[in-house]
């Protein structure tokens, strides 16, 4: 029993009721992962062997190849045994030309059985392997370069934005942000990647509100926070999001490049995107399994619950969700340490005790989670274009953060919802998170709540309610058969979204396993 | 109405506060330079009350000064209310009376843009600024396709839905994406369905000019701060209200 004394008066029994119940509800959502493919996480299994760029269209070759493996043999034996015995076979001296071939339609495929499945089988491992390698060696890099240069000076780290639509206007504009203090840069996706079934291919210059994630965009990024990170002298991390219809693929691709934190959440793309959740689920827990390996940070996404949903209401929704992201996250390997659990200050700034309440779920996430960073997110609804207010509110925001000992802090901007961040309100909004840092760091060591107070009883009932929840949903039997989490998400149980398993974005490239199948990168990523 | 000038604390002081960022190292040329763009703009006296460098090569400046412009009220020009603001109860009992059944909205956000909280505040039943939305209103069908709509699907929608209202939200604004797509929905709208029978479009959202209506083809578009109650009386004043001589034509 480590840690018997709570800040907030909660019960230990609560907390591992708590976990169990997390762990009732997403285990059968495992086995439902285990049991099916997607094409992403096989499209990934062939970029970590090496097959990239794209055709003249701009079609990825994993895409071409992996559609034509599929319209030859189908998808529920995987991609690798039919690529590796046709290569094997001699129709392509290696993938790229495979690939081409394929796209041409002169390569047939099949699934080789007895010793060609066993050599095909091999071969596929050490071609994949291969791939992840380079990601153990991009971790290694990581570690000796934070060793080198130094790390993050101080926690929170402080996170920022860049938005431009051109990776070549995002480098100066985030390396002026790493200058400016940013210690983690996140390129802010194009609005519309999270719903293409394939990862663009090369440095791109126009996107909607953001710029597409490709592998050549991150090695771009990357290289040039390199070099910041060297002249300052603290390595300066860098996000993207393994989120949308190519999570897999964009996992295995920042593992390649060396990204540093993904935002990568158990249920976002269902809730907000209208993706299947058995697409979901089965991409989900390759990503993660890819990030664990690659020593990625996840960021989950619960701010947004409180986006669309009252913030004191669903307040619950949040520990809920954080539960379920925990154990999703744990069971794919990854560590305490890479769980950015995400939460975030979007009370209504009229409601009495707003603030305290903001501290309550805030220091119950805290309590709940002692070892994960956890991610905190800058009010964005209640942003209303009277920057003055934004600013004070941001401020307010700063301070939760620095009472709770939080591990990323996105840094709020006073014209959130007016324009993307001007050079100023960067600065700004960085002057007001060192000013409250620097006033009320280490505030934490004085401020302890009471017991029977307004704060610690706050964070009871929201703990209370969460485990209330997860009851429900574990209770839920409405589709025979099915796994109640999924029932749950059909019924509209989190952000009033409905979402049937066998409705959404994406369900056609969800494939159930033959008993053959077989996915080199899952088994080397599942030995111990 | 009288001509009036800003008013820092004594009538007629025309007093303004103004920040930006110059690119130029601080200095005192830096700080005379943003005295020189305040004169320009018509601050004089101008004062800079604060500059201070912000990365390499900017330094950011708060100016305060007088302007001796005069604005006048009278030759304004806005989109005034042209409805009667209605309660869900009256909206629901015109539409009954008018329709004689429920009228169909069907709504979602365009293109490429993810950001429903614009679609959602007015649709869903929690409503915004303390208004339910409309779903909560009894006589509506209410339809949110949600986000990342795309026109074909918004056309199909709004003829399988028989839908009566259309209702578009677009937040991001990147290269006038919100303009580009508002045109291009309303050029499906007239080619998918004869002039008389085609639904009303509302669009909106927090950057969009509100005179704009006429040139992007749409019957209104509404702004920042629109709340549920004033998007259900337009609707039902334009669908079931007191008849005009065109619905007594049809």
């Amino acid at each position: 029993m480590a840690r018997t004394t709570s800040a907030l008066g909660i019960d230990r029994a609560d907390v591992r009721r708590a976990r169990t119940l997390a762990r009732q509800v997403g285990k059968p959502i495992v086995d439902l992962a285990q049991r099916h493919t997607t094409v992403s996480v096989e499209r990934a299994t062939l970029r970590l062997a090496g097959l990239g760029g794209a055709d003249p269209d701009g079609t990825p070759w994993v895409n071409r190849l992996a559609d034509v493996v599929r319209a030859d043999v189908g998808l529920e034996h995987g991609v690798s045994l039919p690529v590796w015995d046709a290569l094997l076979r001699g129709e392509g001296d290696d993938l790229l030309t495979l690939a081409q071939k394929a796209a041409a339609g002169s390569v047939t495929f099949r699934v080789p059985e007895g010793r060609d499945a066993k050599r095909a089988g091999a071969a596929a491992r050490k071609a994949v392997g291969a791939g992840i390698k380079q990601i153990d060696r991009q971790r290694v890099a990581r570690e000796r370069m934070i060793a080198k240069v130094g790390d993050a000076p101080s926690k929170p780290w402080i996170y920022l934005i860049v938005a431009t639509g051109d990776i070549h206007e995002d480098i100066p504009q985030a390396q002026a942000a790493a200058r400016e203090g940013a210690d983690v840069i996140a390129v802010i996706r194009s609005t519309g990647q999270s719903l293409l079934d394939f990862v663009p291919e090369g440095a791109t210059r126009e996107g909607f509100a953001g710029t597409y994630a490709t592998q050549e965009n991150f090695r771009l990024m990357r290289a040039a926070l390199d070099e910041t990170s060297k002249e300052l002298g603290r390595y300066v991390r860098l996000t993207n999001y393994a989120s949308g219809l190519c999570m897999p693929e964009i996992a295995a691709l920042a593992g390649l490049e060396r990204l540093d934190m993904m935002l990568n959440d158990s249920m976002y793309g269902i809730l907000f995107r209208d993706i299947n959740p058995i697409r979901t689920f089965v991409d989900q827990r390759f990503s993660r399994q890819v990030h664990a390996r690659a020593g990625i940070i996840i960021n989950t996404g619960e701010d947004n619950y409180l986006t669309t949903a009252d913030a004191i209401e669903a307040a619950h929704t949040v520990t809920t969700s954080q539960l379920l992201n925990e154990y999703f996250a744990k069971e794919a390997g990854l560590e305490d340490w890479q769980l950015g659990l995400g939460h975030a200050f979007e009370i209504d700034p009229e409601v009495p005790d707003s603030f305290r309440l903001e501290l309550a779920h805030a220091m119950l996430a805290r309590e709940l989670f002692p070892d994960a960073p956890l991610k905190w997110m800058p009010p964005t609804r209640h942003m209303t274009g009277d920057i003055f207010k934004g600013y004070l509110l941001d401020g307010f925001f700063n301070l939760v953060g620095a009472m709770t000992g939080q591990g990323i802090l996105l840094v709020g901007m006073m014209t959130e919802a007016v324009v993307t961040p001007w050079i100023s309100d960067r600065d700004l909004a960085l002057q007001n998170v060192r000013y409250v840092m620097n006033a009320a760091g280490n505030l934490r060591e004085d401020f302890h709540p009471s017991p029977d107070g307004f704060i610690a009883s706050r964070a009871r009932e929201v703990l209370g309610e969460a485990i209330d929840l997860l009851e429900e949903i574990r209770a839920d039997r409405s589709v025979p058969g099915e796994p109640p989490l999924l029932s749950a998400i059909a019924d509209g149980t989190f952000g009033l979204m409905k979402r049937p398993a066998d409705k959404g974005k994406g369900l056609d490239g969800v494939a159930e396993k033959a008993s053959g199948y077989y996915n080199p990168a899952t088994e080397i990523l599942e030995e111990k | 109405m009288s001509l009036i000038r800003p008013y820092g604390d004594t009538t007629g002081d025309g007093m303004v506060q103004l920040s930006f960022t110059l690119p130029i190292e601080h200095s005192k040329v830096a700080e005379g330079a943003a005295v020189q763009l305040a004169n320009k703009m018509g601050m004089d006296p101008a004062l800079v009350v604060h500059a201070k460098p912000m990365g390499e090569g900017f330094t950011f400046f708060v100016v305060y000064g007088r302007v001796n412009h005069l604005v006048d009220p009278s030759t304004v020009e806005v989109v005034e209310r042209d409805y009667p603001l209605l309660t869900p109860k009256e909206a629901n009992a015109a539409i009954k009376r008018s329709l004689r059944r429920r009228l169909v909205v069907v709504g979602g956000c365009i293109g490429t843009d993810a950001h429903t909280v614009g679609i959602d505040a007015i649709l869903n039943i929690k409503g915004f600024a303390g208004e339910k939305g409309l779903e909560y209103y009894r006589e509506l069908k209410v339809v949110n396709l949600g986000a990342q709509v795309s026109v074909p699907q918004l056309v199909e929608a709004a003829r399988e839905e028989k839908a009566d209202a259309v209702l578009v939200s677009q937040v991001v604004t990147q290269r006038d994406a919100h303009l580009l797509n508002t045109r291009e929905m309303s050029a499906a709208f007239r080619e998918a369905y004869p002039a008389a029978k085609r639904p009303l479009l509302v669009v909106g959202g927090p950057r969009f000019d509100e005179t704009m209506a006429g040139e992007l083809g749409v019957d209104r578009v509404f702004s920042r701060g629109t709340t549920p109650g004033e998007v259900a009386s337009f609707i039902v004043h334009r669908l079931a209200g007191p008849r005009t001589t065109q619905e007594k034509a049809s």
